[in-house]
C-alpha cells in the first residue's frame, strides 16, 4: 500500500469489538489478569497499553523499523535513547543540533561522564578526526535546523556500521512521508512529532523507531523503566494528526517553495537557507536521498535592526517556537530555540542576530506573503533604511 | 498572556494555608478559569504559545518549559505537600529518575532495601552505568542508615511505608541526619499521599509520587509529581523536566486534578475500610501474617503515627502457602486481579508472580515476601461486601 493510504489507515480497523472505526482511548493503567500467570498482552500502562501500542506499530512500519516507542517528548526521546549509554561513552553530533538536544548533552549527561564532540556529521574526515575508542554513535540531523544543512545519510551510516557505532537520525523535519532514514542504513530514528507528525501545536510527543529486534529490546526496556512515555490521549491525537501528514507535507512544500521565492528577491534578505534551491550545496544529496522538501527554512535578514519590527508587525504568521504546524510561525532562533548555544558555536554556524526561521503553515499561500510583505515594509519604514 | 494566573490566586482571596486539607484539594486557587469563570481549569492543548512582541517575552512559550494546565497542577501539589515548586511527569518511575538525575556520576545514594522494585531496577541496571552507586538499607533502623554513608554520598531515598510488608522509616530522624550531613532527602509519598503525611514538613528536600496510584485513583492515567522544599532544587528539578521532556501532558494533568478534588473523601473511606480489614485478616484462621503499620504489634506503629495521620489503604497478608494463595486469587470476585494500587476499586495483586517477579527467591523470602503474601489495596467499595468476598474466598482453602 502507498504511504497515503497507510497513513490515512492508521488505527482504523483494529477494533474488532465494535467496528469503530478510530481505535478507542484505553485509558486504563491497569489490567485484569486472566489467570495468575496469564496476561492479555497488557499488564501496566506503562510498559505497554493499547492505544499506544496501535501507534507504535504503525510508526514502526512507516519508518521501515521493528519496534517504535512513544514518548512524552522529541527531548523524552533523546533521553530515552541517550540512556543506551553509560558513563565514559562519546558520541559524535552534528554541529548545528536542536538547541534543546545540546543542552540535554552539555547540561545533564555531561554530569554522567557521556561526552559529545559537535562536528559537521557530512564530512567524513571531519568525523574521523573526532572518533575515539569510546565513541559509541553518530546523532545526525538532516536538514539541520535551522540552518537546513544536509548530511549523506547513506555515506554516513555506512562509515558509522563499518566503525560499530549506532547511527542515530533525528527525522522530525522532514517525517516518514519525505525521508526514510534505516532504508537509508540508520539504526535508530528520533521525532518530536510535536512537529509535523502530530501538525497541530497541540500536542508534545516523542518517538523512537529501531531497526534491530536487540536494539529494540534494549529500548523498550529503557522506556519502561524510566517511564517517560505517551499517554493513551495524546496518542490518539498524534494518529489523528498523522492521517493528513501527507496532505499537509505536499501544502507545506508548496507554500514554502513560493514563499523561499520570494524572499530570495526581496532586498531586504540577504540569503534564504532552503535544500530546494539548485544554489544550496546539499541539494543534490538531499534529493538523492528524500522525495521531497520540509515546510520550514530559514533566512538572513541584511539589518539586525529590522527583526524587532517584523516580529512586531507581523500578523497572520505567529511568532513563536516551534514548528511543522498548520499554522505559520516565525522564530528567532539565536534568542529562543537555540539561545542555550554558546555564542562561538552559534556564530560558527552561522545562527545569528539577523537570522529567521519560518515554518510554513497551509493557510493559503497569498496571505502569508502579504503578511510578510508588510511586515517588512514597516520595518523598514520604522527603521528608516535602505537595505537593497 | 499576561502573568494573571500569579495574582489571580489574591484576587480571588484564597487563604489556602488556612483551610483544612480537604477544602485545599477543592479549593487550590486554580479551579477557576480567570478568563470565563469556568469551574474547572481549561485544557490548553497548545505545545506553542504566540509572542506579542520581543520586549515582553509570554510567560509560557512551549508546552514542555510550561502549560497553563500543566502549572496549575504543579501548584496545586506544591501547596498540598507544603512545598515551593511543584512538577508533574510523565509517570512515578520518569519522577524518580528525574530526583536521581539530581546528582552526578561519581555520586552515592542510601535507598530504602524494599524500595518499589521499578526504582530498584533504574538504579541497578541504569544509573549504575553512569556510575551512581547505591546501597539499599533497612531503614527501620537509623544507625544502619548512618553506617552506610559514605564520603561520596549525597542523598538519601526513603520510602515509607514500604511495598508490599509496610516498613516505617522514621522521616523527620532521618531527614534531620541528612540534612546535618549535608545530604538531600527524597521520600516516596505514594502510599500516603499528602492527605495522610507531609514528608516536607518533616524535614524532606523532595517529596515524590506515582500519581498513577491514590493522587489519580481511577486507574485510568499514569503521572508521576514530585514537591521541593526550596527554591533551588526546585530550579535544578525544573531543568531536567524542561531539558528530558519527561513531562505530563495537557489531558493528564487535567484528569489527574479532577481525581484529586476527591482524594481526602477517598483516602478517608479507604483506610476506614483498610482499618477493618486488617483486624478481621488478623483474626481468620487461614491467615498467617497481616502487615498493616495500624495494627498492635507492628513494629513502626509508633513512628509512623508520629508521622502520618492514618495508615493507609493497603494491606498485605499471608496464607502462608503458595498454594493456597493462588487459589484465593482464583476465587475472589470484588478486587481485580492485577498489578497497581491506590483505586476505586480493589485491587489484588501477587508481589511474588508480579512486582516482584524479578527478585532472587532467596532475596525476596529474606523480606517476608513469599509466595503465601498478596497486597490488597483497599477501594470505594463497601468494607462489608470486601470481607464477606474475602471470607468466602478464604473459606475451606
Ligand atoms: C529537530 C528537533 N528534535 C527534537 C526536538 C525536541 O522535541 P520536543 O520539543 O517535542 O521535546 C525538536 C523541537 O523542539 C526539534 O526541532
Ligand atoms: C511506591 C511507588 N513508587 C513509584 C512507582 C512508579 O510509578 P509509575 O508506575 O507511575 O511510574 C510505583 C508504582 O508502581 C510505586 O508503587
Amino acid at each position: 500500500m502507498k504511504i497515503e493510504s497507510r497513513l490515512a489507515q492508521i488505527g482504523s480497523q483494529h477494533d474488532p469489538a465494535t467496528g469503530a472505526i478510530n481505535f478507542p482511548i484505553y485509558q486504563a493503567t491497569a489490567f485484569r489478569h486472566p489467570q495468575l500467570g496469564e496476561s492479555t498482552g497488557f499488564d501496566y500502562s506503562r510498559t505497554q497499553s493499547p492505544t499506544r501500542k496501535i501507534l507504535e506499530e504503525a510508526v514502526a512500519e512507516l519508518e521501515g523499523g521493528d519496534r517504535a516507542f512513544a514518548c512524552s517528548s522529541g527531548m523524552a526521546a533523546l533521553q530515552t535513547v541517550f540512556s543506551l549509554f553509560s558513563q565514559g561513552d562519546h558520541l559524535l553530533v552534528s554541529l548545528d543540533l536542536y538547541g534543546g538536544t545540546y543542552r540535554l548533552i552539555e547540561q545533564v549527561l555531561s554530569r554522567f561522564g557521556i561526552t559529545a564532540s559537535y562536528v559537521d556529521t557530512n564530512d567524513l574526515e571531519e568525523l574521523e578526526r573526532h572518533r575515539t575508542s569510546a565513541t559509541k554513535a553518530v546523532l545526525i540531523e538532516t536538514p539541520t535546523n535551522p540552518l537546513m544543512m544536509i548530511t549523506d545519510l547513506e555515506k554516513v551510516c555506512t562509515w558509522a556500521k563499518k566503525h560499530g557505532l549506532l547511527a542515530i537520525v533525528d527525522n522530525t523535519l522532514l517525517t516518514p512521508y519525505f525521508q526514510r532514514p534505516i532504508e537509508w542504513g540508520a539504526d535508530i530514528v528520533i521525532h518530536s512529532a510535536t512537529k509535523y507528525l502530530g501538525g497541530h501545536n497541540d500536542v508534545l510527543a516523542g518517538l523512537i523507531i529501531a531497526k534491530g529486534e536487540e536494539l529494540a529490546e534494549r529500548l523498550f526496556f529503557l522506556h519502561n523503566s524510566i517511564g517517560a512515555v505517551l499517554a493513551p490521549h495524546d496518542c490518539y491525537l498524534l494518529m489523528r494528526g498523522m492521517k493528513t501528514l501527507a496532505l499537509r507535507m505536499e501544502r507545506h512544500q508548496q507554500n514554502a517553495i513560493k514563499i523561499a521565492e520570494y524572499l530570495k528577491t526581496h532586498p531586504m534578505v540577504e540569503q534564504v537557507y532552503y535544500p530546494y534551491f539548485p544554489s544550496h550545496p546539499g541539494h543534490d544529496v538531499h534529493h538523492k536521498q528524500s522525495s521531497g522538501n520540509t515546510g520550514i527554512f530559514s533566512f538572513r535578514m541584511k539589518s539586525a535592526e529590522t527583526i524587532p519590527h517584523i516580529l512586531k508587525h507581523i500578523r497572520l504568521i505567529a511568532f513563536a517556537e516551534s514548528l511543522g504546524g498548520v499554522e505559520s510561525l516565525m522564530t528567532f532562533p539565536s534568542v529562543q530555540t537555540h539561545a542555550d548555544i554558546p555564542e562561538e558555536i552559534r556564530r560558527r554556524i552561522g545562527v545569528d542576530d539577523r537570522l529567521l526561521r519560518l515554518s510554513v503553515g497551509i493557510e493559503h499561500v497569498d496571505d502569508l506573503i502579504a503578511d510578510l510583505e508588510q511586515a517588512f515594509a514597516r520595518a523598514q519604514k520604522e527603521v528608516g533604511g535602505v537595505f537593497a | 498572556m499576561s502573568d494573571h494566573h500569579e495574582n489571580d490566586f489574591h484576587k480571588h482571596g484564597h487563604q489556602p494555608d488556612s483551610y483544612h486539607f480537604e477544602t485545599r484539594t477543592i479549593h487550590f486557587g486554580g479551579e477557576i478559569d480567570p478568563h470565563t469563570g469556568a469551574a474547572s481549569v481549561p485544557l490548553y492543548m497548545a505545545s506553542t504559545f504566540h509572542h506579542f512582541s520581543l520586549d515582553e517575552p509570554p510567560r509560557y512559550d512551549y508546552s514542555r518549559s510550561g502549560n497553563p494546565t500543566r502549572y496549575e497542577l504543579e501548584r496545586y501539589i506544591a501547596q498540598l505537600e507544603g512545598g515551593v515548586r511543584g512538577f508533574a511527569f510523565s509517570s512515578g518511575m520518569a519522577a524518580i529518575t528525574s530526583a536521581f538525575m539530581l546528582l552526578s556520576a561519581g555520586d552515592h545514594v542510601i535507598v530504602t532495601e524494599d524500595v518499589y522494585g521499578g526504582t530498584y531496577r533504574l538504579l541497578t541496571t541504569i544509573l549504575n552505568r553512569m556510575n551512581i552507586e547505591t546501597t539499599f538499607v533497612d531503614m527501620t533502623d537509623l544507625e544502619r542508615v548512618k553506617a552506610a554513608q559514605k564520603p561520596n554520598t549525597k542523598a538519601v531515598f526513603i520510602e515509607t511505608p514500604s511495598n508490599p510488608t509496610l516498613k516505617i522509616t522514621d522521616i523527620r530522624a532521618t531527614a534531620d541526619w541528612a540534612r546535618e550531613n549535608g545530604l538531600i532527602s527524597i521520600v516516596d509519598n505514594t502510599f500516603m499521599t499528602p492527605y495522610h503525611q507531609r514528608p516536607l514538613e518533616l524535614g524532606a528536600d523532595i517529596v515524590l509520587h506515582s500519581a498513577t496510584k491514590f493522587l489519580g485513583g481511577h486507574s485510568d492515567l499514569l503521572a508521576g509529581l514530585a514537591v521541593t522544599r526550596d527554591e533551588r532544587l526546585g530550579e535544578e528539578l525544573y531543568k531536567l523536566q524542561n531539558g528530558m521532556g519527561n513531562m505530563l501532558g495537557v489531558y493528564d494533568s487535567w484528569l489527574l486534578m479532577r481525581g484529586m478534588k476527591t482524594l481526602g473523601a477517598r483516602m478517608a473511606h479507604a483506610e476506614r475500610g483498610a482499618r477493618r480489614l486488617a483486624e478481621w485478616l488478623a483474626q481468620h484462621p487461614k491467615v498467617e501474617k497481616v502487615y498493616y503499620p495500624g495494627l498492635a504489634g507492628h513494629p513502626g506503629k509508633d513512628v509512623h503515627e508520629r508521622q502520618a495521620s492514618g495508615y493507609g489503604a493497603i494491606v498485605s497478608f499471608d496464607t502462608g502457602c503458595g498454594e493456597r494463595t493462588k487459589k484465593l486469587l482464583a476465587r475472589v470476585r470484588i478486587p481485580i486481579v492485577a498489578v497497581s494500587l491506590g483505586a476505586v476499586e480493589s485491587i489484588l495483586s501477587y508481589p511474588a508472580m508480579m512486582s516482584h517477579a524479578s527478585m532472587p527467591p532467596e532475596v525476596r523470602r529474606e523480606r517476608g515476601i513469599t509466595d503465601g503474601l498478596v497486597r490488597y489495596s483497599v477501594g470505594m467499595e463497601h468494607i462489608e461486601d470486601i470481607i464477606t468476598d474475602l471470607d468466602q474466598a478464604l473459606a475451606d482453602l
